[in-house]
């Protein structure tokens, strides 16, 4: 199997100027390749998605897609972020306007693609994800696990190479979150290169080719997730992992005991 | 109360009120483009135009336009600036109302979520579309009770340009007091103008409020 | 050197007249200021009660002061009172009469607003830990109506300010009045001074002004951000 480079970052820094945010993070993601970062909360994974794509300056280091050095001086970044889609944690769609007419509104006015063709394209996606029958509805209408779907599918349209998720799953009801993972798994066994940061480790391990695991700015290990998440190597990801497991605090039948 | 006085001067008064609302149209359409103007170097924060609008905004929201009229029509023709009746009162209007419906934009502005900036970036959008197809139609939906509110305001506004010469409605009036003492009719007639020219704009600008508050987007 | 008309603000007590001119219409704001802040809360609490018929006096009322010219409505007052029923006002009097109720008007409206603000569940979690009704409004709800209202309130004033620079057009001898008479007084000597006078009154005002507007602004800021 040949391996494509699409996305390569380059010994990143980022500071906002009260420490250092990202240290020296370094990570290449192959084409169709399906990336989860973890760690803990202000451990710099967020940062390292925006950064990708433009929503916030490196200080040094560089990042390239497809060869080509995208944080340059020169970035034309609305061209760039049409090959790089990005799903929010709150969704941000846009109020004013309905679900199709959101979808619709970076195919028509960015690409200016034909608008007929546009509009069958976002109805098949929007079948997609299950939400076909709400195309006339504003986001207001729809439920979290909707609108996130919905930011999905705004975000596919372009046809980007590769799709940036960050905490997705995080603003959401319990029940919702399903909904929403299904279609990430789908857009993951359909080929999609994926750059996704979850606090969902079940899901990150069904999902993942490989799992980054980030901390203080710095990555810490990466591999395989059926090793990282049984044997992680560093003690600080063992620490991490166990914060997501409950031990039993009484024995059945032991509530009399109190 | 003298109704074959009042059907004698009625013309006057329609005449005096077209004149208000032809000029207080043209002040406020210049209002909302001043507004406007202001609205977006506050909001993008251009450095020394910002400021500039800062110290016009304080200077036209803390002073009377009355004292402003007096300034363009008596005191500027003193540096050799003469400017017409019609032209003290639009420039006057505009001045007054410029910081007014900037602050009603800038308010509409920073009401839409910082968020909607970085979703609209990441589908590729420029700058420009940004604000035209994500800012600016939420902006200016949250802005309408206050440009609404303003129009009214600056229609009140008018009834001083008879000050720099003008025959609106408040001159009308007066001039028929002081030649024929109707003053029942002439006041009369005053009331029934103004009534006549705002009461249908503040109907409407309560209806597009109550609309506008419970309503919002898709419902 | 070129002769500057700004001298005619130093001529005899030129400048003393204009601030006391000035005063003239600030005397009146804050006359009818502070009578409308009385009657406003009247007014507002008025407006809360619901009674049909206060519902429609009070709206009524509201309406028609907002909704027409103050100059309108001095103009009512001090040629129409005289001429209908003999009651001749002079005009400082009409102008505090008028501002009074203008001014009552909207700070009833701005009352009114501040109270029905005010989440029920604030009145629901007050009863809660067991305050008695006098307790609630004296602890929870005045407290937090009077910290929407004041900064409103002061914005009241500067607006008062500002309008009563019509009392002219009724014949008040206020700063605006001065200056015609210093400007015609000195039409030979100091041709130009009209726009140094009429400069000097446009910061004048401001200078009376801003700074209220400041004090308003500075509270609102301090206490929503709370």
């Amino acid at each position: 199997m040949q391996k494509e480079k699409l996305l390569e970052i380059k010994n990143i820094c980022k500071d906002y100027g009260n420490g250092p945010i990202l240290q020296d993070v370094s990570l290449d993601i192959e084409k169709g390749e399906v990336v989860v970062v973890i760690g803990p909360s202000g451990c710099g994974k967020s940062t390292l998605l925006r950064c990708i794509n433009g929503l916030e300056e490196i200080q040094s280091g560089e990042i390239l897609l497809d060869g080509e050095v995208i944080t340059g001086e020169k970035t034309k970044w609305n061209e760039v972020r049409q090959k790089i889609g990005m799903v929010f944690q709150s969704y941000d769609l846009f109020p004013h306007m309905t679900v199709l007419d959101n979808v619709l509104l970076g195919p028509l006015k960015v690409q200016k693609r034909d608008k007929k063709e546009a509009e069958a394209e976002a109805e098949e996606l929007l079948k997609r994800v299950g939400l076909l029958e709400k195309k006339d509805a504003y986001p207001r209408q729809l439920s979290g696990g909707q609108k996130q779907r919905v930011a999905i599918v705004r975000a596919l349209i372009m046809k980007p190479e590769i799709m940036l998720f960050d905490e997705v799953t995080a603003a959401l009801d319990p029940e919702m979150v399903r909904e929403v993972l299904d279609v990430m798994l789908e857009l993951a066994k359909s080929g999609s290169t994926m750059m996704i940061v979850t606090h969902e480790m079940q899901f990150a391990q069904a999902v993942a080719d490989r799992v980054v695991f980030l901390d203080s700015g710095k990555i810490l290990e990466e591999g395989l997730p059926e090793t990282f998440f049984t044997q992680p190597k560093t003690d600080r990801a063992r620490r991490f992992l166990n914060t997501f497991v409950f031990h039993k605090q009484k024995e059945k039948g032991g509530e009399k005991a109190l | 109360m003298d109704l074959s006085f009042i059907k004698e001067y009625t013309p006057m008064y329609v005449e005096a009120a077209w004149l208000t609302i032809s000029i207080g149209l043209v002040g406020i359409a210049l209002s909302i483009i001043v507004g406007l103007l202001c609205s977006f170097i506050q909001y993008f924060k251009i450095p020394i135009a910002k400021r500039v609008v800062a110290i016009y905004i304080e200077l036209s929201r803390n002073t009377p336009l009355l004292v402003q009229l007096f300034f363009l029509y008596f005191g500027l023709p003193k540096l050799g600036i003469s400017i017409s009746s019609q032209g003290c009162a639009i420039i006057g209007l505009t001045f007054l109302g410029g910081s007014y419906m900037a602050e009603a934009f800038r308010s509409g502005l920073e009401s839409v979520d910082k968020a909607q900036r970085e979703a609209a970036l990441s589908i590729g959008l420029t700058k420009g579309g940004l604000m035209r197809y994500v800012i600016l139609p939420q902006a200016l939906s949250v802005s309408i009770p206050a440009l609404c509110a303003n129009v009214i305001f600056l229609i009140k506004e008018t009834s001083v340009f008879s000050v720099v010469a003008l025959a609106d409605l408040m001159y009308v009036a007066k001039d028929l007091i002081g030649l024929y003492y109707k003053t029942d009719e002439a006041l009369l007639m005053l009331v029934i103008a103004y009534l006549i020219l705002l009461l249908p704009i503040s109907i409407f600008a309560a209806w597009l409020e109550r609309r506008l508050r419970y309503a919002g987007f898709g419902n | 050197m070129q002769d500057l008309g700004i001298r005619v603000l130093f001529m005899g007590n030129n400048f003393e007249r204009l601030l006391l001119g000035l005063w003239v219409t600030i005397r009146i704001s804050l006359l009818a200021v502070l009578i409308s802040l009385v009657l406003g809360t009247l007014l507002g609490m008025l407006m809360t009660v619901k009674n049909p018929l206060t519902k429609a006096i009070t709206k009524v009322y509201l309406e028609f002061i907002r909704i027409m010219p103050q100059l309108v409505l001095l103009f009512l007052a001090f040629f129409g009172l005289t001429k209908s029923f003999g009651i001749n006002l002079s005009g400082e009097t009409a102008a505090v009469l008028v501002f009074t109720l203008w001014g009552t008007a909207e700070m009833g409206d701005l009352v009114r607003g501040a109270l029905i603000s005010i989440p029920k569940h604030q009145y629901e979690s007050g009863a809660a830990i067991g305050l008695s009704k006098l307790q609630i409004y004296r602890y929870i709800i005045i407290p937090q109506t009077l910290r929407r209202l004041i900064p409103l309130a002061i914005n009241l004033t500067t607006r008062m300010i500002k309008t009563t620079s019509l009392v002219v057009l009724i014949g008040v001898v206020e700063v605006l009045k001065v200056a015609q008479q210093i400007i015609e007084a000195n039409r030979y000597t100091v041709p130009d001074s009209a726009l140094w006078i009429y400069g000097t009154i446009f910061f004048l005002y401001f200078f009376a002004c801003w700074p209220i507007s400041l004090l308003a602004k500075w509270l609102e800021r301090r206490w929503n951000a709370a």
